[in-house]
């Protein structure tokens, strides 16, 4: 046993010497005929004479494309005019940009005809619009023109569907075959192909229209909206669903849907197949057959298990507790479920091929959905499983940010399109895709004031820049004298004081003229005087003398000491999206009245700051100024003491912050209560403009604090000495 | 289907069994020998060629020349023309795709064959140069596949990227031969000079069908949105000429012009704005009297200067890119690599990679009609906002155009991202270039929300043994009205914790979690049984802090969810003596840290604590038995770029227990230690995120005259 063993191990190595000595040659041969093997299925070869291959095209050719035989390019866009209109549109071609320069964006819509009654859901559009910054009720300075008649439902079949368009449409003298026309469609086409006509020529017009399909729109042109109930609100809108980031981000179920089944036509193959992924744990995926008065004709051998299965869920608890939910093409590309999953958080997976998405050119679905193909319903749980919990979460926190920012409100839908259609005016002036994708959101971004990220307040961290170390304190004299009082001398020098003030300007808002620049205080910054118009709202006028981005907002009586201005500028520079400022108000729900109160009473939480003491981003004056539609200013202007709950109000809607507290000595607290007990007209005055803002607003954008930033050292039993602000606390 | 995340190799090691020793030594012996052979053999086979065989053997030696031809009968069939209606799901084929853990899809590279008609005439260069590059850069990428069965994507060799050097019919035909051709689905070619005179169309004339087009030059008529790619036209310049990065800031022009052979038309609104504005527009034109020799292509004259292209590219702000016969020209290469901001004239033209590139923060297209304003536009652009573009312009060049290999890659991804839109790139990593992504952040608690109040917090004590302080800390916590559970994490593996029935009775659940081994980082462990947003870390001797400013401290932590809010505060200080950090426990007048003794923070930052902590610092910490509130700050600090919260003018935690422990030599090996710590995570972070502030969170009534029981939280303010 022993010596066999030996034996076939000698020989084996014996042959493998012999391999050694001789069959190297054969052995080679045999890796090379392999190697040719694998060259057939290898890599792309290395070609011995790559280096003397000719460039594709000659510098030459490259450099001079050009050829004198074509047209001038006049002639070419002149000639472009006729070939691509209609289906062929763009904004070149179809679109009178020439209406819009003398007067800007301005949109007009057309009177309501009598006898012409608009759906409800159309009536909040035409009400968005008008309530718009860009309405105007003059066609002649028109950029935009939205039609009177009902357009968004135009399924022929459908009890609001309005006939003979076309007929009424060419009695309109405005119409010019459509140009500058925005129409819009949230249904179109009918049983059985719903296809994406209107029934009516609509020419040159820009569609703004529900489930377009990407090969009836043209981009850059077209606007693709999502669909929304009758009962979506005007303005304001409920908040998302999401009220905290749980972490793990997964809930009870992984991906829901819960629908109608089609069993014949266009989008039953997608919804016929949705039941395989239903596992009965943590993916539910229920369908019903019941719709429509004849489903029993076309009823399947499944029919009757899935409605039973269909009746144990409840809809708005899958939608709460899933953390995926399928959103399926259902006639037409778009359903309800897509708004609906958006804000419960849910992200929302795509199954609708071919669906232009809502405002894609602005907003990147990548950051909040999942975009499925209908062809591969089966990859779906594996796909969405593998997501990583960090994304999921970070899907959840956008969906939230989208709802809230375009699409809670028919207004935010409104004036979303309309702004897409702004930017595309003057492109150096509009909106980069991280401006659309980024909070607060495109609409709360006005390219008019900047078209630089580090100019606005909100994209200091995601783009390592920081605000200006310096400040400008912005005072507002009414007094009637006419002369300088001493409060404003002394707090001009005070402000004047600090090492972070860059200027001081003083809005001069009084009857009489300013004095004359020598009775100004001497101080080591550059003063300025502009006279303002005497209108509340000046004070929050976009000036172009502040320079900095921080401005320090001042009332004339206002009392601050160099410390304080310095110690809450570097509050501020902490939190330059929010108000910081010493005197401080409070809102709260009056259950009795049914409407908000308002208080200047000591209490332990805080939401308005007021203007006369604090700092804030110099943007926030041009989104007061711009954003806001005039009728706002104008109901701040005819109240007395208003424009400063206004601005809190309006910092509030975009940030969804509170403002900041810091520390102040008592005085001028006290005189700040002395006020308010002094002028109890003023005090319901501030009141009123506090729900009529509620009510413009669709809801109270204001939010609470509980918290009051001191000095690290602030009332600490330690030597004065150690402490940087000693004198806050006198 | 399993996750890649999720598969992990569970075998053990396998086990050998035990021979006889005699046995194993005969074994052992042969074995080697057998061993030692077949290295042998290898090492004098094979070696002595290696470097120049194994390119031999891998990769034939060949030339384009030596490549199979084909003939094409006059009569083979030709595709149906580019179809315009074509979209991912219509015409693509993705079941070819599948599903892979990678998210990747197979491309596979047709071999090179060399194409004539029947009259033996070729139909084209067989390739170009750069189609070669492009072909080889795919094959070398983690995309490509040599298995024509198992690929999603098919690239043909056949080189399309000048339409001028084709045949168009014959190009067709040869398309429709090959072998998986199949009406061109899944099929997709490069063409960068596409159309041809009289009417020069903005796509690639020869018929198609299905096939994807990557293709430079789309105008919006052409451009297949979603289905079609986008792609630069390259310049050859890229690889000839280096010019290096320029810092951002003014330039020697403001606007210039280089392309030759403009319209007339155009030249003309540019004199007119040159005359306008006189120096600082400058418009070059070709050379007409160059010496013989001299490259015409790399030289531009005005009058009688003449200037080097394309380095004139780097004098100037802003670089005119006007189309030509056809909307996509190699001059943006060129410009962008000079990091000029291209301004872009010609209208409907689609840009490169528009699909995930985000031009406004790159270029400015102007519409061509409003030509003579471009001065005044340009002019409204702020200086800081230039900067950027400047250097955003070179990114892109750097990224995606300096290359075949980029433009092919890119591609590709675009394409990829498509059919795996789950596993896509996001907008930052395609649009930030490197300066940014590095000093950025991206906070993953960005939506700004104030949790409810009702959902509480999740005290969690870290303990070992001091079992009479932790139980004086249980019923101290438990009297706090927003606490919801309390989560012990007993470190102690020597010792049971003591029995359910001698913990005190609270209000909120109690858990205890034994943990396997005695590491500090087991308090930032993501505890399933933390189901609230809220964690309050407190260690097992934290007596002293009162119930109000534990509910003050939550209250607080709602305002700001995504930081640290914790009571003591610690500064970190650049010591210049010694050129390091040095860590500050002294009364100051700023905080960069707070302890977390006893802090409240988001339980996300478990999980980054526990999953994502850069380098080693994690064992580090467990390792030194220190520092891991240190870490902690390091963390949340860098991730979200914010600072931390002190609330409270608590300065330090005194236990009555460890007085005795807490003398001056102690204190000293303390501190330095800390010091190190904050070096050592430092370098690791490779920055110092950790934020400065000057101020501490109170209540609003703190303090003032005002009566104390009507203040919410009255209770508050010993150090």
């Amino acid at each position: 046993m022993q010596t066999r063993k030996k034996y076939i191990f000698l020989t084996f190595l014996a042959s493998w010497l012999l391999l050694f000595l001789f069959g190297g040659d054969q052995l080679r041969r045999f890796a090379f005929f392999s190697g040719r093997k694998a060259e057939a299925r290898g890599n792309w070869p290395r070609w011995t004479d790559r280096s003397l291959l000719k460039s594709f095209a000659d510098a030459e050719e490259l450099q001079r494309d050009g050829d004198p035989s074509l047209p001038s390019p006049r002639q070419r866009r002149a000639a472009w005019l006729s070939v691509y209109r209609s289906r062929r549109c763009r904004m070149e071609t179809c679109f009178d940009f020439s209406r819009c320069e003398k007067h800007g964006f301005k949109v007009f819509t057309y009177p309501q005809e009598r006898g012409q009654p608009v759906s409800g859901t159309y009536g909040k559009i035409l009400s968005s619009i008008e309530r718009s910054r860009y309405h105007t009720a003059n066609p002649e300075e028109a950029c935009l023109f939205i039609l009177s008649i009902d357009t968004l439902d135009r399924d022929h079949l459908s009890g609001q569907y309005v006939r003979n368009v076309d007929e009424k449409i060419r009695g309109f003298p405005l119409w010019n075959g459509g140009r500058n026309h925005l129409i819009f469609n949230l249904y179109s086409g009918t049983w059985p192909d719903y296809d994406g006509d209107l029934g009516f020529d609509t020419g040159q017009a820009i569609l703004a229209k529900a489930s377009f399909h990407t090969e009836s729109f043209r981009p850059g042109f077209d606007i693709s909206i999502p669909l929304f109930s009758k009962d979506h609100p005007q303005r304001g809108g409920d908040r998302g669903w999401l009220y905290q980031d749980s972490v793990p981000p997964k809930k009870k179920y992984l991906l829901v849907f819960k629908g109608k089944r089609y069993l014949t036509g266009i989008g039953s193959g997608t919804r016929n197949a949705l039941h395989h992924i239903h596992n009965g744990k943590d993916i539910i995926s229920l369908t019903t057959c019941k719709h429509g008065k004849d489903w029993e004709k076309h009823k399947d051998t499944r029919c009757d298990k899935d409605n039973i299965d269909y009746e144990r869920f409840d809809y708005q608890e899958l939608l709460h507790n899933s953390t995926f939910c399928i959103v399926p093409r259902g006639r037409r590309l778009g359903s309800f479920r897509f708004l609906e999953a958006l804000q419960a958080a849910c992200i929302p997976v795509l199954l609708s091929d071919g669906w232009e998405l809502p405002f894609a050119e602005a907003i990147d679905w990548g950051k909040a959905a999942v975009v499925g193909s209908e062809r591969l319903l089966l990859q779906i749980p594996s796909a969405v499983r593998c997501i990583h919990p960090e994304r999921v979460l970070a899907f959840q926190q956008q969906t939230q940010f989208l709802w809230d920012a375009y699409f809670s409100s028919v207004d935010k839908i409104v004036h979303t399109t309309l702004e897409i259609i702004k930017d595309r005016l003057s492109p150096h002036r509009s909106r980069s895709r991280f401006l659309w994708n980024a909070l607060p959101g495109g609409l709360q971004v006005l390219p008019d004031f900047s078209t630089h990220l580090g100019d606005f307040p909100f994209y200091y961290l995601q783009h390592g820049y920081g605000p200006s170390k310096k400040f400008t304190a912005f005072v507002r004299a009414v007094s009637q004298a006419g002369s300088l009082s001493q409060p404003i001398l002394r707090l001009i020098q005070a402000v004047s004081g600090s090492q972070y003030c860059a200027q001081i300007v003083v809005l001069w808002s009084c009857e009489k003229p300013p004095p004359p620049s020598g009775k100004w205080p001497q101080t080591t910054v550059p003063l300025t005087i502009i006279q303002g118009r005497r209108q509340l709202s000046d004070r929050f006028f976009p000036f172009e003398a502040i320079q900095t981005d921080a401005v320090l907002s001042l009332d004339e009586d206002t009392s601050l000491s160099t410390s304080e201005v310095d110690f809450a500028f570097l509050v501020w520079r902490s939190f330059p999206e929010r108000i910081v400022g010493f005197p401080t108000q409070s809102h709260f729900w009056d259950p009795e009245q049914g409407r908000w109160g308002y208080t200047s009473k000591w209490t332990n939480e805080l939401s308005i700051v007021l203007t006369a003491a604090a700092f804030y981003h110099r943007y926030y004056h041009s989104l007061f100024t711009e954003y806001l539609p005039a009728g706002l200013r104008e109901l701040v202007d005819g109240l007395a003491a208003c424009e400063d709950i206004l601005m809190n109000v309006l910092v509030a809607a975009v940030t969804k912050l509170p403002p900041i507290k810091v520390t102040q000595r008592k005085q001028h607290k006290e005189v700040v209560a002395q006020q308010a007990e002094a002028g109890s007209r003023r005090f319901s005055q501030r009141q009123d403009c506090l729900n009529q803002l509620a009510d413009w607003f669709g809801y109270m954008p204001l939010v609470s604090s509980q918290l009051r930033l001191d000095p690290v050292l602030f009332k600490d039993q330690v030597s004065v000495l150690r402490k940087k602000y000693p004198s806050l606390e006198k | 289907i399993m996750c890649a995340s999720a598969k992990y190799n569970t075998r053990g090691p396998a086990l050998i069994p035990r021979m006889k020793t005699k046995h194993r030594i005969y074994y052992i012996t042969l074995f080697s020998i057998v061993l030692l052979g077949l290295i042998a053999t290898g090492m004098f086979q094979f070696w002595p060629h290696s470097i120049e065989s194994s390119s031999d053997w891998t990769v034939e030696k060949r030339s384009v020349h030596d490549v199979p031809v084909v003939k094409l009968p006059a009569d083979s069939p030709i595709p149906e023309r580019g179809d315009l209606s074509c979209r991912m799901h219509t015409c693509f084929d993705v079941y070819r795709c599948g599903f892979n853990p990678k998210n990747k899809i197979k491309v596979y590279i047709y071999s090179l064959k060399k194409y004539v008609d029947e009259y033996g005439t070729s139909v084209s260069n067989t390739i170009s140069r750069e189609y070669n590059e492009l072909l080889t850069a795919i094959s070398d990428s983690e995309f490509y596949t040599d298995d024509v069965n198992r690929a999603c994507l098919f690239v043909p060799s056949i080189d399309v990227l000048n339409q001028n050097a084709l045949r168009i019919k014959e190009t067709a035909q040869a398309l429709a031969q090959l072998s998986r051709w199949d009406r061109g689905t899944n099929h997709l070619l490069f063409n960068m000079l596409p159309g041809g005179p009289p009417d020069y169309n903005t796509a690639l004339d020869v018929p198609r069908d299905r096939a994807l087009l990557a293709g430079g030059g789309f105008s919006t008529w052409t451009y297949r949105q979603g289905y079609d790619v986008s792609i630069p036209v390259y310049s050859p310049l890229s690889g000839e000429v280096d010019l290096p990065e320029r810092g951002p800031g003014p330039r020697r022009y403001f606007i210039l012009s280089s392309q030759m052979a403009l319209h007339p038309e155009y030249h003309l609104e540019l004199e007119a704005l040159q005359a306008e504005n006189g120096e600082s527009v400058l418009i070059l034109d070709k050379c007409t009297n160059l010496s013989d020799g001299v490259p015409a292509v790399r030289k531009r004259c005005y009058k009688n200067q003449v200037f080097d292209y394309p380095q004139v590219l780097q004098e100037s702000t802003f670089c005119v890119v006007l189309r030509g016969a056809r909307l996509g020209q190699a001059v943006l290469s060129d410009v962008l690599q000079a990091g000029c901001v291209p301004v872009i004239i010609a209208d409907s033209y689609i840009l490169p990679f528009s699909e995930v590139l985000d031009w406004k923060r790159a270029s400015v297209v102007i519409p061509e009609e409003k030509m003579p304003e471009m001065y005044s536009i340009l002019q409204s652009i702020p200086q800081r906002q230039i900067e950027e573009m400047q250097r955003q312009a070179r990114w892109f060049w750097e990224a995606y155009f300096r290359s075949m290999k980029a433009i092919a890659l890119a591609t590709l991804q675009i394409i990829n991202d498509r059919i795996y839109p789950y596993a896509a790139i996001s907008y930052e990593e395609w649009n930030d270039p490197p300066a940014v992504k590095w000093s950025s952040v991206s906070n993953p608690l960005f939506l700004p929300l104030i949790p409810p109040q009702s959902q509480g917090f999740t005290a969690v004590v870290l303990t070992y043994d001091r079992v009479e302080s932790l139980f004086r800390v249980i019923t101290e916590v438990s009297k706090v009205p927003s606490l919801s559970k309390l989560l012990v994490v007993w470190n102690n593996q020597n010792k049971n914790p003591p029995e359910d029935s001698l913990w005190p009775k609270i209000r909120v659940p109690l858990k205890v979690v034994r943990t396997a081994e005695n590491k500090l980082s087991n308090r930032f462990f993501p505890y399933d049984e933390i189901e609230t947003e809220a964690v309050l870390a407190i260690d097992d001797d934290i007596i002293m802090l009162t119930s109000d400013e534990l509910q003050f401290g939550y209250e607080v932590w709602r305002e700001f969810p995504d930081r640290l809010v914790g009571y003591p505060g610690r500064l970190h200080l650049w010591d210049h003596e010694m050129n390091k950090w040095k860590y500050e426990s002294e009364w100051t007048n700023e905080v960069s840290m707070v302890l977390t003794g006893a802090a409240f923070y988001h339980k996300y930052f478990n999980y980054l604590y526990t999953y994502k902590m850069p380098g080693d610092i994690k064992n580090w910490v467990d390792a030194h038995m220190n520092c891991e509130d240190i870490a902690m700050n390091f963390l949340v600090a860098n991730v979200t770029g914010k600072s931390v919260i002190k609330v409270t003018p608590r300065k330090k935690f005194k236990c009555p227990e460890c007085t005795a422990i807490d003398g001056l030599s102690l204190d000293q090996t303390h501190m330095v230690e800390r010091s190190e710590c904050i070096n050592k995570f430092a370098s690791v972070f490779g920055t110092m995120p950790l934020k400065v502030v000057e101020h501490r969170a109170d209540p609003v009534l703190y303090k003032d005259d005002f009566p104390e029981k009507l203040k919410s939280f009255p209770n508050i303010g010993s150090l």
